[in-house]
């Protein structure tokens, strides 16, 4: 039992929001002196699995040129002209788009904005602007507009992400069975992130049709 | 004999690393120049010489660069007086230009990743086939770099500084899965599977090849819950349900298993507290009264997503 010392550092340690780095190089360290190893030959293994996945961290840093160049010539701005171009006519229409362009551009990597940057300067107000054609919306209810604008975000940004190869979660997947001894291909794994991202999107386009219809509704 | 390999580009990463830290060990403006210079060195060291050295002295660095870390003393340089361009005019001139390299690298990557195995010249192979994907995603970031170069009309030069921003900007949190998948080896290498195996084994029917589905999924979200973060949370409960019960015992598709036990950490992401960023900060950010408005909102998502895992993995995970 003594053994599971870190996954209790790694939960208490994030609970009081420690630094994560230190908070996992402690648990792992602990781990390896309660399984009897010493000193030297814990620090070899967490060496030698720091070298064997240094592939996680590579795909980051070859497109964050690509990346940052295109930051610097305007990229976000572009997406959110795009964003503002779009039509849609309902809030619950603004945030599918904004959920589907953010999940199609997470699996390529590229962060088109976060809560900060685009959310509640950009889709939040769309959104609520789209609402407001039908009558100036309650408290209430622009605060269920923001909540749902910051779930399009939320669900854009995790569920896409896994069906690209070359991603931190696939490549952890792929990390931790190779650890087990258990073979895998980053292929397979990736495309078996697919049917969950379009799912996702479904439940997406479910909860904003929801949303409209409580706007659209007489109760608050 | 192969042309291109994954160690080749990392080197290259390692050597922007090692820039890196040159460049903030001659910045006298810099904050904390000391303890940012020597963070950026080791992981540079760590990416170009790490197979060169011994194991031990390089857990030792890994070790360092967490206290450095812990210490708060990794931090990104001030900001550039100089701007660039101005964005918005940059963008209406250049429009969907700048969308395109973007789209094609993971265009790019597939293609890469099914075609390279087969490329050679004579008797060299281009790539070794398991890295074939890793060394298309070098390439095609090639390609992209060019690219955008020449849509931009800006050098190399300014897109390597321009990565380095960025890389500055994540600072010490880029390794993070890095460091958790080496967690997960250590877990391993030390049986923590095995403990977390019998404990559970020991408690739910896990020789039903169903139960050890929905208890592989439910312990992913509630450790995600938890633990407040899914890639934390994964290596765990892979070692201790999802390797030894529904990979050894029942013979079910790891690659299958492992995407979709990810997905349902991230269910347990939407619904906790403990993922403040995503959760409780947004909600500060919108000024909605109640703090816990957007995890109300995720609720119904969060339980309609995980039971579609559940049940994908249940009806493919034994079959395929």
């Amino acid at each position: 039992m003594i053994k599971l010392i870190g996954i209790l550092i790694v939960a208490v340690g994030f609970a009081l929001r420690l630094n994560p780095l230190m908070v996992v190089v402690a648990a792992g360290l602990a781990t390896g002196l309660a399984a009897g190893l010493s000193p030297t030959e814990v620090l070899a293994l967490l060496g030698t699995y720091f070298v064997d996945n240094r592939f996680m961290t590579l795909p980051v840093l070859l497109m964050l040129p690509v990346v940052g160049l295109l930051e610097r010539h305007g990229l976000q701005e572009r997406v959110a002209t795009l964003i503002r171009r779009s039509t849609a006519a309902t809030a619950g229409r603004v945030l599918l788009a904004y959920h589907a362009l953010r999940a199609g551009a997470s699996t390529v990597a590229v962060n088109i904005g976060n809560h900060a940057s685009m959310v509640r300067p950009v889709v939040a107000p769309m959104a609520e602007g789209a609402a407001a054609r039908s009558g100036v919306p309650s408290p209430d209810k622009t605060a269920g507009i923001r909540a749902h604008a910051a779930a399009s975000e939320n669900l854009g940004n995790f569920f896409a992400d896994d069906i690209f190869v070359a991603l931190g979660p696939v490549l952890l997947i792929k990390g931790v069975l190779d650890a087990a001894g258990v073979r895998a291909d980053v292929m397979a794994i990736a495309w078996w992130g697919a049917p969950t991202a379009l799912w996702v999107l479904a439940v997406g386009w479910w909860r904003y049709r929801a949303l409209d219809r409580r706007l659209s509704g007489g109760a608050p | 004999m192969t042309l291109l390999g994954l160690e080749f580009f990392l080197v290259l990463g390692g050597l922007g690393f090692g820039a890196m830290a040159v460049g903030v060990a001659r910045d006298r403006t810099h904050p904390r120049r000391a303890g940012t210079a020597i963070f950026w060195t080791l992981l540079a060291v760590c990416f170009a010489a790490g197979k060169l050295l011994p194991p031990a002295v390089v857990g030792l660095m890994v070790v360092i660069m967490a206290v450095l870390a812990g210490a708060r003393t990794v931090t990104p340089p001030a900001p550039a007086a100089e701007n660039g361009p101005d964005r918005a005019t940059e963008a209406d001139r250049l429009g969907n230009l700048l969308i395109t390299p973007v789209v094609l690298i993971p265009i790019l990557v597939l293609a890469g990743g099914y075609l390279l195995p087969f490329a050679s010249l004579a008797d060299v192979r281009m790539v070794v086939p398991a890295q074939a994907t890793q060394v298309a995603l070098g390439l095609a970031c090639g390609f992209a770099l060019l690219l955008s170069s020449r849509f931009t009309g800006a050098g190399t030069p300014v897109a390597f500084a321009e990565g380095g921003r960025l890389v500055h900007a994540m600072g010490w949190a880029l390794i993070l899965p890095q460091l958790l998948a080496s967690l997960g080896g250590v877990f391993a290498r030390a049986g923590v599977g095995e403990v977390v195996a019998n404990a559970v084994g020991s408690a739910l029917p896990l020789h039903l090849p169903l139960a050890a589905v929905v208890a592989y999924c439910a312990a992913m979200a509630l450790f995600t819950i938890v633990m407040g973060n899914a890639f934390a949370a994964f290596p765990v409960v892979t070692l201790g349900i999802g390797v030894p019960f529904i990979v050894r015992e029942h013979g079910g598709n790891p690659a299958i298993m492992g995407a979709l036990g990810m997905l349902s950490g991230y269910c347990g992401t939407l619904v906790t507290p403990m993922a403040a960023n995503f959760n409780l900060v947004p909600a500060i950010l919108l000024g909605l009264p109640d703090r816990h408005a957007v995890i109300r909102a995720q609720a119904p998502m969060a339980a309609a997503i995980w039971i579609f895992n559940v049940v994908l993995m249940a009806l493919c995970v034994y079959r395929f």
